[in-house]
């Protein structure tokens, strides 16, 4: 055990660059690509149980190996390209929404202040990097050479933009409440001895609605996944991609619901406050556990939510982005305003 | 007065709620799925699947090359050719079933005056060569040795109602 200490303590002396590169790799890469197949062999499970089916179950035990082996069947086929497609473009497309993806990981903290990055405008970073994963999009659309992909491209720009406006602005609500862009201010702000009638969900109630709504939209989820829209133009942006690329788009969307499922507590839920009051003890102490099992009922309800309802018609997303959304979110802006002015909520502990 | 009542019920998304609980409901219902290479939906004794040549009890052939099944099939997928026996019956030399051509209607067995050729309930078979859909005689009558237990039980099962 000490040879293997000192070797360990020589690597990272020798190489401090490398083993730096393999930490960042090992702790929010790895666990983000297991946790993706594990979601998505939840889903799958979930969309069977509420579809009166049982959904994968012979992949390994209760079939939890099943998305390794659809990985490993996408990453072993022939990659295809369009005819006339523009291929270095073609190819770039799935990084350049895969990276922002997981770069946006940086700034989403497990604790108060334990994050890669304890940025002062980690908010903004978020808003960044998951209106960075568009140009993905528009990428692969373009770069097909396909008039489905082009249109699917189209559809999910125009959708993002519309709906970057009222996450932007629900965004704003939660900043003016906790005075700061700084995800870990803002869980702190949220504390307080009710548990989780302090959280933010209860004055921006509203808000949290259409952030999450929004969410969907940001991810091209169902009922928003106009981008995709099997029935109309077939596979949308990915209708061209095949094996590893079209893996790594599977993965790109997958890790983004994943991230907007932890950052719907963070930033109305109390992240890692438990829902319970201060003087219930150990009930009541902050966790990890916490802040791990809220997303997770986001993440389900993701799935939820796709099992429940069809796919909404194109110009009724427009309609609800512009001229319902935007509204409701610059009046409650001012109502967060007023709340934060005249003192009717209490921030912080 | 109705419009702003409908606008807050909109605003409320009370239908969204309705239509999620009705997949919340359906999430702990029992599920119908047959697990199916382990799992069996019960099957009729009168199930028409794979065919099979029968015999008696004492090993003797049932067929005795009356030709009725090739006469009455409507597909015609059956193929016999007869002779003459040294002990002077008559018996089939071929007795093939196209299985591209049979569409399982039951004919052959319902005028088969001995019993002879009969659909068994084995739905699960595939051929991996060109070919391997005729059968010929000795499969047939293999396949009525093998699952005769089968045939007979299905068979006294289906009497009372015939």
């Amino acid at each position: 055990m000490t040879a293997l200490a000192s070797a360990y303590e020589w690597f990272i002396t020798t190489f401090p660059t490398l083993s730096m590169a393999i930490g960042l790799l090992l702790f929010p890469l790895l666990p983000l690509i297991i946790g993706v197949a594990m979601y998505v062999y939840w889903e799958r499970k979930v969309i069977g149980w509420m579809h009166v089916r049982i959904g994968p179950n012979q992949i390994g035990p209760l079939g939890l190996l099943q998305t390794f082996a659809d990985v490993f069947k996408l990453l072993l086929k022939e990659v295809i390209y369009p005819f006339q497609a523009n291929k270095p473009l073609f190819l770039l497309a799935p990084l350049w929404a895969l990276v922002p993806a997981f770069a946006a990981w940086a700034v989403v903290p497990i604790g108060s202040h334990v994050a890669w990055s304890d940025a002062n405008a980690g908010l903004l970073f978020l808003l960044a990097m998951t209106s960075m994963g568009v140009y993905g999009i528009i990428i692969a659309g373009w770069a097909s050479n396909s008039r489905y992909a082009m249109l699917g491209a189209m559809r999910s720009a125009a959708q993002i933009i519309s709906y970057e406006i009222a996450m932007g602005f629900a965004l704003v609500s939660v900043l003016v409440l906790a005075g700061s862009l700084n995800l870990s201010d803002i869980v702190n702000a949220q504390a307080g001895g009710k548990g989780l009638l302090d959280w933010f969900w209860l004055p921006l109630l509203p808000m949290f609605v259409i952030y999450f709504v929004s969410g969907l939209a940001e991810t091209n989820r169902l009922p928003f996944d106009m981008a995709e829209g099997e029935s109309e133009i077939v596979a949308g942006f990915h209708v061209e991609y095949s094996g590893a690329p079209f893996a790594v788009f599977f993965l790109t969307e997958y890790a983004n619901m994943i991230l907007i499922s932890f950052l719907a507590p963070l930033l109305f839920l109390g992240g890692w406050l438990s829902p319970f009051p201060a003087s219930w003890g150990a009930l009541g102490a902050p966790g990890w556990w916490w802040f791990v099992a809220k997303a997770f009922f986001f993440a389900t309800a993701f799935i939820w939510l796709r099992a429940t309802f069809p796919r909404y018609r194109y110009d009724q997303i427009m309609r609800l982005g512009w001229k319902v959304f935007i509204p409701i979110t610059i009046v409650w802006v001012f109502v967060a305003g007023c709340m934060k002015y005249f003192g009717w909520v209490t921030v912080g502990a | 007065m109705s419009r702003v009542v409908s606008y807050f019920k909109s605003l409320l998304l009370l239908e969204l709620w309705a239509g999620l609980g009705v997949t919340l409901r359906y999430l702990w219902a029992p599920k119908y799925t047959v697990r199916f290479p382990m799992e069996h939906i019960p099957r009729s004794p009168r199930f028409r699947g794979l065919h099979a040549l029968r015999r008696y009890p004492n090993g003797e052939e049932r067929c005795i090359a009356c030709k009725l099944c090739e006469a009455v099939c409507p597909a015609l997928a059956i193929t016999i050719d007869s002779h003459r026996r040294e002990d002077d019956t008559r018996r089939t030399t071929r007795y093939e079933i196209d299985l591209f051509k049979c569409i399982y209607c039951g004919f052959c067995e319902e005028s088969c005056p001995v019993d002879s050729i009969v659909l068994t309930d084995i739905l699960e078979y595939h051929m991996e060569k060109r070919g391997e859909n005729i059968l010929t005689k000795p499969q047939l009558l293999a396949i009525g040795d093998r699952f005769e237990k089968d045939i007979a039980a299905a068979r006294t099962e289906d009497a009372p109602y015939r």
